[in-house]
């Protein structure tokens, strides 16, 4: 049985405990909906990108010569795994379930006889990723978006890559990050960043002989293999963008959630603590008064 | 020609955000091999632009300037896109803060440790130059 002045300063720690969480649940609100508002913006022009690309990759297909960056390397045995997590803990399963996915795939890989490498993105990927697969990480790349996310840490990430890409140390690279849907779900995606990968848009899957037409005829001014040489490594940056977008606000909405759990769990506990102690309290009253009145009968 | 619309729906795009969309008369965009007017009904196009400042017509006058600095336009018979990495309206462009920019650029050339940190400062040095051309 705890005494009195124990559970005062139980409770007294676990409200202190609450105040923090209840804040860090204020900034992470105030922080998701700049991240929302920012990644929403940045969808057209990833999406036109996309667009634009999807329509030079098809009228360049089958043709000899086409940069590696669409081709690939022509092999796929090496693959480079950029796994995307934040830099800050207390964010419920916003790092665990892409670190999860990200063991899956490597296991799954290994399993055929590929060469895995890992590139970090934020911390805590590293640090839970480091136990088991410490010899596999290249590199990693912390402080991304810090104060706020810019299409400049997008090229960082970039340059990292493509130093890595040109060097022949990797055949194909995949985006691991998590998608935002709401600030209580993130979704795990992947997404294969080079080669690039042609997907299908919505409009496409729906009318596939119109658009055909209509994608065939594009001038182009100068020529393709020049656009596209200058277009692709924007590509990429631009991905990296969007996913490092995606993450970050998955972050928020995932401390969010975790931080208002935790500020509920603390008032269920200060409840309950508060039962207590004022049953104990009560408990010893009750014994004092017995105490003073059988020694007023004794006398 | 009959089946086109009488304007363009315009659309300039930044990787943080989406900056310009309206309908507009026509659109005179900076092509890397020269500049280049779309109309309603222009031929279906993908041209890489260069620095340089993108004019929008309507009404008859140029209604809106502005700066690219760089970027690439796909053009189709009822729209005009164009993907830039950084855009600023003429009117805002700030003639001391590009001068700035240039100086840095400068001294950057001179203090680069490598091919690659020069080739990245001469690109800066030269688009801030495009776009003290273009200042107001």
């Amino acid at each position: 049985m705890p005494s009195l002045k124990d559970l005062r300063n139980r409770i007294g720690s676990v409200k202190k405990t609450q105040k923090i969480t209840s804040a860090m649940k204020m900034v992470a609100a105030a922080k998701l909906r700049r991240a929302q508002e920012q990644a929403e913006a940045a969808r057209p022009y990833a999406e036109r990108m996309e667009r634009v690309l999807g329509s030079l990759a098809e009228s360049l297909q089958g043709r000899d010569g086409a940069p590696p960056l669409l081709a690939g390397t022509g092999r796929d045995q090496t693959v480079l795994l950029v796994v995307m997590t934040s830099d800050r803990g207390l964010c419920g399963g916003f790092n665990s379930s892409i670190v999860r996915r990200a063991r899956a795939l490597i296991r799954e890989l290994q399993k055929k006889g590929k060469t895995i490498k890992i590139l970090c993105v934020g911390r805590k990927g590293r640090d839970q990723l480091r136990r088991d697969y410490g010899a596999l990480i290249v590199e990693t790349i912390d402080e991304v978006g810090r104060p706020v996310l810019t299409y400049e840490d997008a090229r960082r990430v970039r340059s990292r890559i493509m130093e890595l890409f040109e060097a022949g140390e990797f055949d194909m690279c995949t985006l691991l990050y998590n998608e935002f849907r709401s600030a209580i779900s993130q979704i795990v995606t992947e997404l294969q960043l080079i080669p690039f990968a042609v997907a299908p848009t919505e409009e496409e899957e729906a009318q596939p002989a119109a658009s055909e037409g209509a994608s065939a005829v594009y001038e182009f001014e100068p020529d393709e293999e020049e656009i596209l040489a200058d277009l692709l490594p924007r590509n990429v940056s631009v991905q990296i963008f969007r996913a490092l977008l995606e993450s970050n606000a998955s972050e928020q909405g995932a401390r969010m959630t975790a931080m208002d759990n935790a500020t509920r769990n603390a008032g269920e506990m200060i409840d309950k603590l508060t039962l207590n102690y004022n049953r104990s309290r009560q408990a010893q009253i009750t014994k004092e008064l017995i105490e003073i009145i059988s020694g007023a009968e004794a006398v | 020609m009959a089946d086109y619309p009488e304007k363009v729906d315009f659309e300039l795009v930044a990787p943080e955000r989406l900056l310009v969309s309206r309908t507009v008369d026509m659109v005179v965009v900076p092509g890397s091999e020269g500049d280049f007017g779309v109309l309603p009904g222009h031929t279906p196009l993908i041209s890489s632009v260069r620095a340089g400042v993108i004019d929008v017509y309507d009404e008859n006058t140029v209604d809106e300037r502005i700066f690219v600095s760089g970027g690439f336009a796909e053009v189709t018979g009822e729209r005009c896109t164009v993907l830039a990495p950084e855009a600023v309206p003429v009117s805002e462009i700030d003639r001391g803060e590009v001068e700035a920019r240039i100086k840095r650029a400068r001294e950057d050339i001179e203090d680069a440790a490598d091919a690659a940190e020069r080739s990245a400062a001469e690109d800066r040095l030269r688009l801030a130059e495009a776009m003290l051309a273009h200042a107001p």
